[in-house]
């Protein structure tokens, strides 16, 4: 697992208080792990400052499992 | 008429996390003042306070009983403290598996003074330091006095009247009384109701400091602060919890077989029309208060055994007095009068609940709690038993409980164990 994923699962476990193997890369954040869309917005926010990465709106609304928060901040971390 | 009697009882203290833990250290005279941990205080006028102890402590509080880690970080401590001690309430009660007729029948009215200002403060660092954008999405739910009453409902699936008094110093009075009310007018056949609170921080300290409210010359001595009646005290001391009781119809509560503590059979409001922090100097809207909570239970002043006084540990302790003096007259001699505030501190929007609670325990248990601290009683307590020291055995069949706020907010309830 990347250093970055180990550190994306460690912010959702803190933040949504949810059993460490229960953050799959494939778990939705929403079905699968009990969050509801402000925990989202703060779970986004936990990103962009654990990160220094902007994640705008636009793009917030589309991740919406582990496996799309780890590629979006692979794919824009500065 | 609807009678309401209570079922439950939840407590989270400075002197212990639950009903039970607290009583034994108030009967024992312990003070829950210490020097202020949570926060760096030493740039404060007043640097003590009475904090809910961590989970390690001896009679510390453990959050994690009841209370979800998510919810944990999104509120407020006030919020915490509440659903906790809601949470003791309603298994004390038995009714944490009720099914869904009764649900809809159980509300909630578990209000706060101040409500979540530790929060407040931080979040308004991270707007000015971080920006707009940083600014927590939990934030306004997570400070809303009312959350305590939402988060219960929520948690306990209760569809009954969902309400949150906000009287400064009065609300766990008014809470109660009001619960009780709408338990009388038909609205609900049960409510949890109480009062929490927490302003524990920077902003709360020294507002209060500032305010000339808060004891500020014992920072060497805390538990020696809170001194009600004393010739020198000079100023309240900070706590921080939550009381909430399991108010229920009486046929309701007799048809299940619920253990029956005591009953609601008097409450009185007033305003006092005068100044914002100071009381009425005769006292006129306590009298009222309670003279209107007297008349409510059909009761006269010799009725009543015990008073849970307001007794801040402020120069209005012999205000309050000279009219309990007053009201009484020569049923003075016969009560026991006594302010928990000098071991636990002041809760503000908590007080009234958790002091409702003790006159409950006092009438179960045939004790009154000491007023701790009073080695020099001031001039005009004369004639008058504040049960200086340590607890007393007596016969306690009905408890007056009073609680003041600024603003002039005053309220008095009145209990009767039940015949």
């Amino acid at each position: 697992m990347s250093e970055i994923a180990e550190r994306v699962k460690k912010i959702v476990v803190e933040h949504l208080g949810v059993e460490a193997d229960k953050v799959t890369e494939q778990a939705s954040f929403i079905d699968d792990l009990g969050a509801d869309s402000l925990d989202i917005v703060e779970l986004v926010m936990a990103f962009e400052e654990e990160f220094s990465v902007e994640i705008p709106d636009d793009a917030a609304e589309k991740i919406a499992t582990v496996k799309d928060a780890i590629d979006y901040i692979e794919a824009n971390k500065g | 008429m609807r009678r309401v009697v209570v079922t439950g009882l939840g407590l989270v203290t400075p002197l212990g996390g639950d009903v039970e833990t607290t009583w034994k250290n108030i009967l024992a005279g312990k003070s829950g003042a210490t020097q202020i941990t949570r926060f760096d205080a030493s740039d404060q006028k007043c640097r003590i306070a009475c904090e809910v102890k961590p989970p390690e402590h001896e009679y510390g509080f453990d959050p994690n009983l009841r209370v979800d880690h998510k919810v944990q970080r999104q509120v407020d401590p006030f919020i915490i403290f509440g659903i906790d001690a809601a949470g003791q309430a309603i298994e004390d009660a038995g009714l944490e598996h009720a099914d869904e007729a009764t649900r809809m029948r159980f509300g909630c009215s578990i209000g706060s003074g101040i409500g979540g200002l530790p929060g407040i403060e931080k979040e308004s660092l991270v707007l000015a330091e971080k920006g707009p954008g940083r600014v927590s999405p939990h934030f306004v739910h997570g400070r809303l006095i009312n959350l305590v009453s939402g988060q219960v409902s929520i948690k306990y699936g209760l569809m009954g009247p969902n309400h949150a008094v906000v009287t400064a110093c009065s609300t766990g009075a008014h809470s109660i009384g009001d619960a009780a009310r709408m338990i009388r007018d038909d609205d609900a056949d049960i409510m949890l109701a109480g009062g929490a609170e927490s302003a524990l921080c920077p902003l709360g300290i020294a507002g209060f400091a500032q305010a000339r409210a808060l004891n500020m010359s014992s920072n060497d001595a805390p538990e020696k602060a809170s001194r009600p009646y004393d010739k020198d005290r000079d100023g309240f001391v900070m706590g921080e919890g939550a009381g909430v009781v399991c108010l229920e119809e009486y046929e309701h509560a007799k048809a299940r077989g619920a253990k029956i503590y005591a009953e609601v059979v008097g409450y009185g409001l007033s305003g006092d029309a005068y100044h914002v922090t100071a009381p009425h100097p005769e006292g006129l809207g306590a009298y009222n208060a309670m003279q209107m909570a007297l008349k409510k239970a059909g009761m006269v002043p010799a009725d009543i055994d015990y008073i849970n006084a307001h007794g801040t540990s402020t120069m209005a302790d012999t205000i309050e007095l000279a009219s309990v003096k007053r009201l009484f007259g020569d049923a003075i001699s016969t009560v026991s009068m006594s302010s928990t505030k000098s071991a636990i501190g002041h809760l503000l929007g908590g007080a009234g609940a958790v002091e409702a609670i003790f006159c409950i325990l006092a009438m179960r248990d045939q004790i009154v709690p000491p007023t701790i601290n009073l080695d020099n009683p001031d001039e005009g307590t004369e004639g008058v038993d504040l049960v200086p020291h340590h607890a007393k055995k007596r016969k306690v069949k009905a408890v007056l409980n009073n609680s003041f706020g600024f603003g002039g907010t005053n309220a008095s309830i009145v209990l009767k164990a039940m015949d």
